[in-house]
């Protein structure tokens, strides 16, 4: 509407932030937040191996470091770069949403930020002071606190996010008092913490064993030992982390829960839905298994035993953030801004007048029996872009299609344009169409064409603006006079 | 057709609407943090190039002279800290710009989408390959050409990636020229985005210099140690002698700069602001002159002054760029506080006509029937039509089914089952619909003809 269109036409822009949302996810949670408090851990397991004459015992503090250091070259690359990312690809996909949050928000990134400078500062710290804190006692436990405040400062990062996070899924906050407190104090914000500090340390654990058992040779006195620390560390974890998963979802608002329930109706969501709870389960599971082969039969722990669990540990984290995702719609901001980046007070505009008329950049601004190609194509830009393709992942053509019965047959324009207006009632999930009667008819219109020419849309990254002359600075002026 | 190539023809300025909350802190606040946090971010960003630049040129130097490959290594271990340092500093201009120009920064991304976000993955390679590079030094000892070639790829992406910033804060001072814009290159050809890109890469050697002089000179860096023949003088000279000759390059590029800057954002309080800004740096270019002039006792002197003033230098540059911003988009955010408020009106407006055709729908006088197909219009026309199967059977077909079963309709209309392979499953309406919606729906299907 007033941001040139962002687009990527195969896969998706949803899938987009999706990717590097949970690739960071799994990073900052297994990699820092969780991994921080089990690598001090086991540095100070370390010193109190040792003999009275010696400050900690080497072999084994050379392995904590070598864990470390892995751990401390991805948080510092990848994982500071996809936090970036976050930042970037939403505000390429959904510059709407993330602008108005931190209007709102600002003191709270500004906080989340302080305390990430700090968090970044004490891991260089920590690290790169490790060798040299070998030389005395004293400075070893220094060293050991400095990794104890850095799994503070690691998890207060975490925190601070959460509240936003759980700000943006709670209904009906936004319009009542939209400040930095009002995230804290929503009743998602602490079971989500509930729930992602255990499992945190539940996923740290598992990358933590992988690591120990690439690291340390078959059969060793320091391989048996340090898996069985780790297990335990496991068998601590994953208990607390079901709970957490299982308060979280309690914990839904209500209308989210009920969003939940029409969602689950729909085929799409049940799959999803089903293979939450699995995966919780088997996430879960499958660690506290390898947690007591890891206590009892130490020798028969194989590193590639260990993969599964890191695989399903991920799957675990990346399902639960899908499903965070899933039921915030159909907004982006509960009851404020839809998932199309239109504001739900705006709707009664754009239902008057098109959305056309008041979009910046459109390349026709009124349907015409000449362009309903043209203009359904921008309708289909400002209304679907955001969440739908034209013929990649989630792709218009293909939901229609599936929801017809899956047949290919020629789409029929004249059910999709009646269908268009009250598809919110059906479907919950999806925000109501903002447009007016004829623009429907134009959006069927360039559904019909997309399926039967195969076109894509590109996006503003590549066909560049038109500007709509309704809109310019002249038109403006104009009217002003 | 012919309209819309006219259309994009001309270079219309598009005036948007703007987000319609308030700035979270007064704006003259908001720039203060933008300038601030910007420079302590950049001076990171070019401590991580310089660096890279410099520990290139020594280890290359090094493959004749061992002492430049000690010396490589050396400043190869700073590169890592100062890129974690400018990544999270680059966190807070980001918001502050993201909050203050939110339609400007936001349109300029997506205009250069694609490279905009490939500043992710670039970066983390980069990153990466520093740490590859420095953590590889002692395993690819005796295989130095693909040991340099390492790094020598993170400097070709770290010389590249200020394209894309400029390029963005660039086109954001321009809305002018976005409908002209396809694409990343287009945008980087607009002027003055080379000049500046010149401007950064020699700020960061000189900033680089000054910061090879602090760091070879500290009391607790165990200098001679580290190397067999190099003299703390010697590279504190060497630093110098990079921050002079980059800074007298700088005062080539510098008018460049603004020669080539686009006329509508100039203005004497820019022109001031910059000049004041390069007067501060003359005294601290003589002074390091005359410490390279003097011999091991007089380098350190005035070390301190020449710091405090090229900050000032600094402060200054940084300032003159806000200004340059802020007097460039000036007229443009009135265009937009009006266009946004013009928009608040319209909707005023809109919501009593939207309120009284509402109201008249449902105060005529309607029968039940006609009640129901409301209900219909707004609940169901999506996936059933009055007489041919869409998603789901046509209402004639429910109408035979269910005659005479009212109950039975209205269990299924609230809980339906799944009974055909044909259609997919019907969600449910329990929550949707209350019993008078339901008894008029009903009235309606059954009705049917």
């Amino acid at each position: 509407m007033d941001f040139p269109m962002f687009h990527l036409d195969w896969l998706n822009n949803r899938m987009l932030i999706a990717i590097i949302a949970i690739l960071h996810v799994i990073i900052n949670h297994g990699l820092a937040v969780g991994f921080m408090p089990f690598v001090t851990w086991l540095e100070q397991r370390g010193v109190s191996r040792s003999g009275k004459d010696q400050i900690t015992d080497l072999e084994w503090d050379k392995m904590v470091y070598k864990i470390m250091k892995v751990a401390f070259i991805i948080t510092t690359t990848i994982g500071a770069m996809t936090g970036v990312g976050i930042w970037f690809s939403v505000a390429l996909v959904s510059p709407a949403s993330i602008g108005s949050l931190i209007r709102v928000f600002f003191w709270a990134w500004f906080t989340e930020w302080i305390v990430f400078v700090t968090e970044v500062i004490l891991i260089m710290v920590y690290f790169l002071t490790w060798k040299n804190s070998n030389s005395s006692l004293k400075a070893k436990i220094r060293h050991i606190n400095f990794g104890w405040y850095l799994s503070i400062f690691s998890w207060i990062t975490m925190a601070i996010i959460v509240s936003i996070l759980g700000f943006m899924m709670d209904p009906g906050n936004w319009q009542t008092h939209h400040s930095l407190l009002n995230g804290f104090t929503n009743p998602i914000y602490l079971p989500q913490l509930l729930f992602r500090t255990p499992t945190a340390m539940l996923v740290a654990g598992i990358f933590g064993m992988f690591l120990i058992t690439l690291f340390t040779k078959k059969d060793t006195n320091l391989r048996t030992s340090a898996v069985k620390y780790a297990s335990k560390w496991l068998l601590l974890w994953a208990p607390i982390s079901l709970i957490g998963a299982f308060i979280y979802y309690r914990a839904m608002p209500e209308a989210m829960t009920a969003n939940l329930s029409t969602a689950v109706g729909t085929i799409t969501f049940a799959q999803y839905y089903n293979t939450l709870l699995y995966v919780a389960f088997a996430g879960a599971g499958l660690t506290i298994i390898i947690g007591i082969i890891g206590v009892y039969k130490t020798k028969l722990l194989k590193p590639y035993m260990v993969v599964i669990p890191v695989v399903t540990a991920i799957a675990y984290l990346g399902f639960f953030e899908r499903v965070r995702e899933f039921i915030r719609k159909p907004y982006v901001i509960s009851q404020y801004m839809y998932s199309n980046l239109l504001l739900k007070d705006d709707y009664v505009v754009y239902k008057q007048d098109g959305v056309l008329k008041h979009a910046t950049y459109t390349t026709v601004n009124e349907v015409t029996e000449e362009n309903k190609v043209e203009a359904g194509k921008n309708v289909f830009t400002i209304a679907c872009s955001r969440c739908h393709t034209a013929q990649g992942v989630n792709s218009v053509v293909y939901v229609f299609d599936r929801m017809y019965g899956g047949t290919g047959k020629p789409l029929d324009i004249a059910s999709m344009a009646a269908y268009m207006p009250n598809m919110h009632t059906g479907r919950t999930f999806m925000p109501e169409f903002p447009g007016n009667e004829k623009e429907a008819e134009a959006l069927a219109t360039y559904i019909r064409y997309l399926q039967q020419t195969g076109d894509v849309l590109e996006g503003a990254q590549e066909e560049g603006i038109t500007i709509n002359p309704n809109n310019t600075a002249s038109a403006l002026i104009n009217k002003k006079k | 057709m012919l309209t819309s190539l006219f259309i994009a023809l001309q270079s219309a300025t598009p005036v948007p609407k703007d987000i319609p909350l308030p700035l979270p802190l007064p704006e003259w606040l908001l720039i203060f943090l933008l300038v601030v946090s910007f420079l302590v971010h950049i001076l990171f960003v070019n401590l991580m190039v310089g660096g890279s630049l410099l520990t290139l040129w020594s280890q290359i130097k090094g493959l004749k002279n061992k002492e430049y490959d000690i010396l490589a290594h050396e400043i190869a271990t700073t590169i890592t800290v100062n890129k974690s340092m400018a990544v999270v500093m680059g966190i807070a201009p980001l918001l502050c710009i993201n909050v203050l120009y939110t339609i400007y920064f936001y349109s300029a991304n997506a205009l250069t989408g694609l490279m905009w976000l490939a500043v992710i993955p670039l970066v983390t390679v980069a990153f990466l390959l520093t740490y590859l590079h420095k953590y590889t030094w002692k395993l690819l000892e005796n295989n130095k050409p693909v040991h340099i070639s390492i790094l020598a790829v993170a400097v070709i992406i770290f010389l590249f990636i200020p394209f894309i910033f400029l390029t963005n804060i660039n086109l954001m001072l321009f809305p002018e020229k976005w409908a002209l814009v396809k694409g990343f290159f287009s945008a980087m050809t607009l002027p003055n985005v080379f000049p500046r890109y010149f401007h950064f890469i020699f700020a960061s050697l000189s900033i680089t210099g000054l910061f090879l002089h602090w760091y070879m000179g500290r009391k607790n860096y165990p200098f001679d140690t580290i190397f067999p023949t190099f003299s703390r003088y010697e590279l504190k000279k060497k630093g110098y002698s990079l921050t002079l000759v980059a800074s007298v390059i700088q005062f080539l590029i510098g008018p460049l700069v603004l020669l080539t800057l686009p006329s509508k954002g100039l203005g004497w309080n820019l022109v001031l602001v910059i000049f004041i800004g390069a007067a501060i740096a003359i005294p601290a270019m003589w002074m390091m002159w005359k410490g390279i002039q003097g011999d091991e006792r007089t380098i350190d002197k005035d070390f301190k002054k020449v710091l405090i003033l090229m900050t000032i230098t600094v402060v200054f540059m940084g300032t003159g760029r806000q200004i340059y911003r802020s007097n460039a988009l000036e007229k443009h955010r009135e265009l937009v506080r009006l266009k946004t408020d013009e928009f608040q009106q319209i909707k005023k407006d809109a919501i009593p006509k939207s309120k009284e055709a509402k109201a008249q729908e449902s105060t005529a006088n309607l029968t039940e029937a006609q009640k129901g197909e409301n209900v219909f219009k707004q609940n169901c026309t999506a996936c059933h039509k009055p007489d041919v199967k869409l998603v789901g059977p046509p209402v004639i077909e429910m109408a035979s089914i269910y005659k005479g079963n009212k109950a039975g309709l209205q269990s299924w209309i609230k809980k339906p089952g799944k009974k055909r392979a044909d259609a997919p499953q019907m969600p449910g309406f329990e929550s949707q619909l209350n019993q008078e919606q339901l008894d008029q729906l009903a009235e309606y299907i059954l009705t049917i003809k």
